[in-house]
């Protein structure tokens, strides 16, 4: 343990009687420090993604020069399989993310506006869901939904089969809806209660407020941390590959066994997935803080 | 839905033994005023005096604990009440404005008689018209709020609460956050009304505007009417030393 510091007012005896301004704690979802994400890939300068290439394609040669299989016969075989890859690796991953992306949104707003139900049931109930889901490990939800979920459904006489990657979409829902149930609450709760009132005093009823007022007024502010929670989720896709779900790291490795395993590949195998994924997130991250920049300067 | 046999002879808006509290923050402490048809009546007092929150009761925005709120008759906190009936009859005007920032000045004005008052959309923008040119913002119609100063916005919000046609309308200090050169425009909007017969029910703090226009003057303070009357006998002839501080400092 190190030295105890001491802060008069907080841990120590105060030294004065004026009231302490205590350390700022939090900030409601949906703002600015939820961009987190988005801010730091964004803030990578395009021309460190050639060094980085050059450093994964110079590395290996370094380190496994004593191995007759050559660094040029790894790059060949990436090269071979690359079409593959990407067309049955990387579309899937995508196509996750596009799925999960739409139920988790879908659910999200829903469970979002049950967060601000003026009933106190709905609010508490859709509370606990949210901060449940938002908090848990995703890849334990994973497993969950993988396990707890049948690989098939029987209607009568027909069966049918659920794939892995559907259960995969299921279970990535899961956290993507809390945390856009978050967003959702936050910018409804950012815009200012004289726009409810206002609008009851005219009479308006609780949904036409909602969509006709309130709802405009804040979507906007909704889609760059929107964005980001796509950005988070197409960067987790991956995971499903724990699974078995053959996304892009999954036929990967397959790829690589069938190439015999040598360790010359890692590089080139993983070093084409990162780079993959960071030119598919890249323009998102940037996008993302450019509109988060021009819509702040508007409200 | 009560029997309603109002009739102009009696009291438009009648407030009987208001009480009102936030948790346990007695706001008003038994307030009594009626309002008659085409009156204007004015209500002053120290800040944290409850004047606000009896008038946001009289459109349903506050319940109230006990006592009883009327408008033409008809009991403002019933369970069965029709909101929207109340609200059609009582329009409302905040400090803030409040105006819709994502439409336009005509389309404020137009939103709640088109969407709630389901009434065809030419004929409305004809009175909207016709409202934003009696508020003095001809050719500002398609101006968003956000382009307008806070007087021009104040007088959109007038004109959409005027667009629904009240019999009532109340005022919540909505010149206190106006610049001292825009107060007047506002307040000759609300004057304008009052001549022609509205009944006005305001939250002020222009002496000034209420000792010329107001029918009745009421003086609140720690959730009581303290004392209330005509203005000429409120503002030369005050008796209670509370309403006599009150007027010293503020004249």
């Amino acid at each position: 343990m190190g030295a105890r510091i001491s802060i008069p007012g907080i841990n120590s005896e105060a030294a004065t009687d004026l009231p302490v301004l205590l350390p700022f704690r939090g900030r409601p979802a949906g703002e600015a420090e939820d961009l987190r994400f988005s801010r730091w890939v964004g803030s990578v300068p395009p021309y460190y993604l050639l060094a980085a290439l050059c450093a994964a394609a110079l590395w290996p040669l370094v380190v496994s020069a004593q191995s007759n299989y050559t660094q040029a016969e790894a790059w060949d075989a990436l090269w071979r399989w690359m079409p593959y890859l990407v067309t049955s690796g990387f579309a899937l991953n995508l196509l996750i993310s596009f799925l999960t992306m739409l139920i988790g949104t879908l659910a999200g707003v829903a469970l979002g506006l049950w967060q601000i139900s003026p009933k106190k049931w709905i609010r508490k109930v859709a509370w606990a869901i949210t901060q449940a889901f938002r908090n848990s490990p995703w890849l334990v939800l994973l497993f969950i939904v993988m396990l707890a979920f049948p690989f098939q459904i029987e209607i009568g006489d027909t069966v049918i089969p659920i794939p892995d990657w559907v259960k995969a979409v299921v279970g990535l829902s899961l956290p993507i809806m809390a945390n856009i149930s978050e967003v959702v609450r936050g910018a409804i709760q950012s815009v200012p209660t004289g726009q409810w009132e206002a609008a009851e005093s005219l009479a308006f009823s609780r949904g036409q407020t909602l969509w006709r007022i309130i709802l405009p007024q804040c979507f906007k502010r909704m889609i760059p941390p929107w964005m980001n929670w796509y950005a988070i989720l197409a960067m987790a896709t991956p995971l499903v590959s724990l699974l078995g779900v053959e996304e892009i790291v999954t036929l990967s490795r397959q790829a690589m066994e069938s190439e015999d395993n040598h360790p010359e590949l890692l590089m080139p195998f993983y070093g084409f997935c990162l780079v993959i994924f960071f030119a598919y997130c890249y323009p998102i991250a940037r996008l993302t803080i450019s509109l988060e920049k021009r819509y702040a300067v508007k409200l | 839905m009560t029997e309603n046999n109002w009739d102009s002879t009696q009291p438009i808006v009648s407030i009987k033994d208001v009480y009102k509290s936030f948790g346990a923050l007695e706001v008003l402490k038994g307030l009594s005023l009626d309002v008659m048809k085409g009156e204007v009546i004015c209500i002053i007092g120290p800040s944290g005096s409850g004047k606000s929150t009896l008038i946001r009761c009289v459109n349903g925005l506050n319940d109230i604990n006990s006592g009883s709120i009327t408008v033409e008759g008809q009991e403002v906190h019933d369970e069965k009440l029709d909101k929207l009936e109340l609200r059609k009859k009582v329009g409302m005007v905040f400090q803030q404005y409040n105006l819709f920032p994502h439409k336009t000045a005509l389309q404020n004005v137009m939103m709640a008689p088109v969407l709630v008052l389901k009434e065809p959309r030419a004929e409305v923008e004809q009175r909207a018209r016709a409202l934003i040119k009696k508020v003095r913002l001809e050719g500002k119609e398609d101006s968003y709020p956000g382009e307008l100063s806070g007087g021009q916005q104040q007088r959109v919000a007038i004109a959409r609460s005027l667009a629904m046609q009240p019999d009532v309308m109340l005022f919540d200090e909505v010149t206190a956050a106006l610049d001292p050169e825009t107060v007047k425009e506002v307040l000759v909007t609300i004057k304008e009304l009052a001549q022609e017969g509205m009944t006005c029910i305001l939250v002020t703090h222009e002496m000034g505007f209420a000792r010329e226009l107001a029918d009745h003057i009421y003086f609140t303070d720690r959730g009581v009417i303290v004392e209330h009357g005509p203005p000429r006998t409120f503002f030369n002839d005050a008796k209670d030393p509370r309403t006599k501080e009150f007027l010293s400092q503020i004249l």
